[in-house]
C-alpha cells in the first residue's frame, strides 16, 4: 500500500478553545486571544439580523453575579447570553442573601445546586473568580476583579483596534490615567503586548504602580509624549468616588495635566483612535469635543463588547468535560 | 457535519475530477434557470466552507448564461447545529455574510455533500431567521445517501451510493488547491 494513499483526518488548522473559564488575559496565549477575537468577529453580524438570536446556547443557564455595581458590563453579558438563547439570571449584592452575610463560596455552591452552566462574576477583591473557578464545575467568566483583570473589556478593546486599524501588531498604544487601580489597564497590557503592540502607560506618579516597566512598557508622566506617537489613546476613568480622590490634588488639576482636549489632540497622529471603557467623566479625562469627535470609537467599543461576550460564552460553554464526549 | 475523528482514511475512488465538477455546475445552472423561469428574485446561499465556494461558481455560471449577476451569500450554520452540546470543544464559528434581504426571494441553498440532512436542517433554521423567503431550493454537488431527516435536493451534481465506513471529500481550488471529489474508506473501523 502506497503511503501517500493514506490520509489521516487533518487536524483542525486553527487552535481550539479548551479552557473551562475565562479569568484573565495573563494566562492566555496569543493564539487563544486571536481565536476569541476571530470568533467575536463572526458573532458581530448576529446583532445586525432582523432576528438577533441564534440557538447555540439553548438550554444553558448563565448567572450574572455582580458584587459591584455595573450597568454596561452586566447588560452586555445579559444581552450576549440572550442572543445565544441561554437563560440568564441576574444577582446583585444589594438584593440577595449576600447582604445577609453569605460567603461568596456559599452563594456559588447554592447556585451550582440549581445546575447552572456559566457564572459571570464581578467582585471588588482580586482573585475571587480564580478562587471560585477551582471550586465549581460551572464555567467562570471574570467580569472584573478588584484592580486585577477585566478580560472581556480588553478583548473588546483589541477587537475595536483590529477592526479600525486592521491589526494590533506593531501599533503604539498609550494608556493614560489611573494605572494603579485599573483592571482595564492590566488586562489590556497583557493582551496588547501578547499581540505585539508597543504599550506606553502614562499618569500621575501617585497612580502608577511601582516597577510596572518590568512588564516591558514605556512609562511616562508627560501626557504630550504619550499622545505624540500613539496610534491609539486609551483613556481610563478617574474613579473619583473611590480612593483616588486623595491621590490627585483635584479633578481640575488632573484635567489640566492629563485630560485630553481638542488642543492636546492636535499633537496626536491624524488617524489616532480615542478609546474609553466608560462611563466617561466628561471634562475630566476626556473633553466632550473629543469623546464625541471623529477620532472616538467609544460606541464601537460597546458594540464590540457584545460580540466579544457572545464569543466568550460560546467558547467556554463548549469546553466542558472533553473526556466524556467520545463515548 | 462529518464525524469528528481521529480515524484514518484511505483514498478509494475518484468520483469527480475538475472537468466533471465544472460540467455538473453548468448543468445545475441551466436547471436552476429553467425551474425558476429565469433569475428574477433569485439568490444563492452557500453553506460554509465549500458550499460557499460552490455558490460563487454556480452564480458565475448562471451569469454567463443570463448575462446578469445573481446575489450570493455565505451562511455559517455552526450555531444552529443539533450536536453543539455533544461535541467539545465548540467548533470555530465563521462569519455569515448575506448582504441582501432574503424576504420574498427564491433562494437556492448550495452545499458540497448531502449526507444525513442535518446540515440542511440547520441551514433552513438559520435562513428563516433572516426573513421569509418565498421558496428555498437545495443544490448539492454530491448526494451520498444515508438521510436521517426528511430532506431531498432539488439539484444534484452526482448521486453516489456509499457505505457508512466511507466519506466523501470534496476539494475545491479556492479552498484546497485542486478540484476533485474523492471517496475515502476508513482503515481502522471509524
Amino acid at each position: 500500500m502506497a503511503d501517500e494513499s493514506v490520509v489521516t483526518t487533518p487536524p483542525v488548522q486553527t487552535i481550539q478553545w479548551t479552557k473551562k473559564d475565562l479569568l484573565g488575559l495573563r494566562e492566555l496565549s496569543a493564539e487563544e486571544i486571536r481565536l476569541l477575537l476571530s470568533t467575536a468577529e463572526s458573532f458581530r453580524e448576529i446583532s445586525l439580523r432582523p432576528i438577533k438570536k441564534v440557538p447555540a446556547l439553548r438550554g444553558k443557564t448563565v448567572v450574572n453575579l455582580f458584587f459591584e455595581p455595573s450597568t454596561r458590563t452586566r447588560t452586555s453579558f445579559e444581552l450576549a447570553a440572550k442572543r445565544l438563547s441561554a437563560d440568564i439570571v441576574n444577582i446583585s449584592t444589594t438584593s440577595s442573601s449576600i447582604s445577609k452575610g453569605e460567603t461568596v463560596l456559599d452563594t456559588i455552591k447554592n447556585l451550582e445546586a440549581l445546575k447552572i452552566d456559566i457564572v459571570v462574576i464581578r467582585h471588588a477583591s482580586a482573585g475571587v473568580p480564580h478562587m471560585v473557578a477551582k471550586q465549581v464545575y460551572a464555567s467562570v467568566i471574570n467580569a472584573g476583579d478588584g484592580a486585577h483583570e477585566h478580560p472581556t473589556q480588553a478583548l473588546l478593546d483589541l477587537l475595536t483596534i483590529q477592526e479600525r486599524k486592521g491589526r494590533v501588531d506593531g501599533l503604539s498604544v498609550s494608556i493614560i490615567g489611573d494605572i494603579a487601580h485599573s483592571r482595564v489597564a492590566r488586562s489590556n497590557i497583557w493582551g496588547l503586548t501578547k499581540l505585539g503592540a508597543r504599550v506606553t502607560v502614562c499618569g500621575p506618579p501617585t497612580l502608577m504602580p511601582a516597577q510596572i516597566e518590568q512588564l516591558g512598557l514605556r512609562v511616562t508622566d508627560d501626557v504630550d509624549e504619550a499622545v505624540r506617537e500613539a496610534d491609539v489613546l486609551m483613556l481610563l476613568r478617574i474613579q473619583h468616588e473611590r480612593q483616588e480622590a486623595s491621590l490627585v490634588p483635584s479633578l481640575r488639576e488632573y484635567r489640566l495635566r492629563y485630560g485630553i482636549d481638542r488642543e492636546r489632540l492636535k499633537r496626536a497622529k491624524p488617524d489616532v483612535l480615542i478609546m474609553h471603557p466608560g462611563p466617561v467623566n466628561r471634562g475630566v479625562e476626556l473633553d466632550s469635543s473629543v469623546a464625541d469627535g471623529p477620532h472616538s470609537v467609544i460606541l464601537d467599543q460597546v458594540t464590540n463588547g457584545l460580540a466579544v461576550r457572545m464569543a466568550v460564552l460560546y467558547l467556554v460553554s463548549g469546553s466542558v468535560k472533553v473526556e466524556e464526549v467520545e463515548s | 457535519m462529518e464525524p469528528p475523528a481521529a480515524v484514518t482514511f484511505r483514498e478509494k475512488t475518484k468520483l469527480m475530477d475538475a472537468e466533471a465538477i465544472r460540467r455538473s455546475l453548468v448543468r445545475i445552472a441551466h436547471e436552476v434557470i429553467e425551474r425558476n423561469k429565469g433569475i428574477d428574485r433569485l439568490a444563492l446561499i452557500g453553506i460554509r466552507t465549500r458550499g460557499a465556494v460552490l455558490a460563487k461558481r454556480l452564480a458565475a455560471e448562471i451569469e454567463a448564461i443570463e448575462r446578469e449577476a445573481v446575489p450570493v451569500g455565505a451562511l455559517d450554520i455552526t450555531l444552529y447545529r443539533d450536536d453543539l452540546s455533544r461535541i467539545a470543544p465548540n467548533p470555530i464559528v465563521h462569519a455569515t455574510e448575506i448582504p441582501f434581504d432574503v424576504t420574498s426571494l427564491r433562494l437556492v441553498l448550495v452545499d458540497d455533500v448531502l449526507f444525513t440532512g442535518r446540515t440542511v436542517r440547520a441551514a433552513l433554521d438559520a435562513l428563516i431567521d433572516f426573513g421569509r423567503p418565498t421558496e428555498i431550493q437545495l443544490a448539492v454537488l454530491v448526494d451520498r445517501g444515508h438521510r436521517q431527516l426528511p430532506v431531498r435536493a432539488d439539484y444534484v451534481g452526482k448521486n453516489v451510493p456509499t457505505s457508512l465506513r466511507e466519506r466523501v471529500e470534496v476539494r475545491l481550488v479556492e479552498q484546497d488547491g485542486r478540484d476533485e471529489v474523492m471517496i475515502e474508506e476508513s482503515v481502522n473501523g471509524g
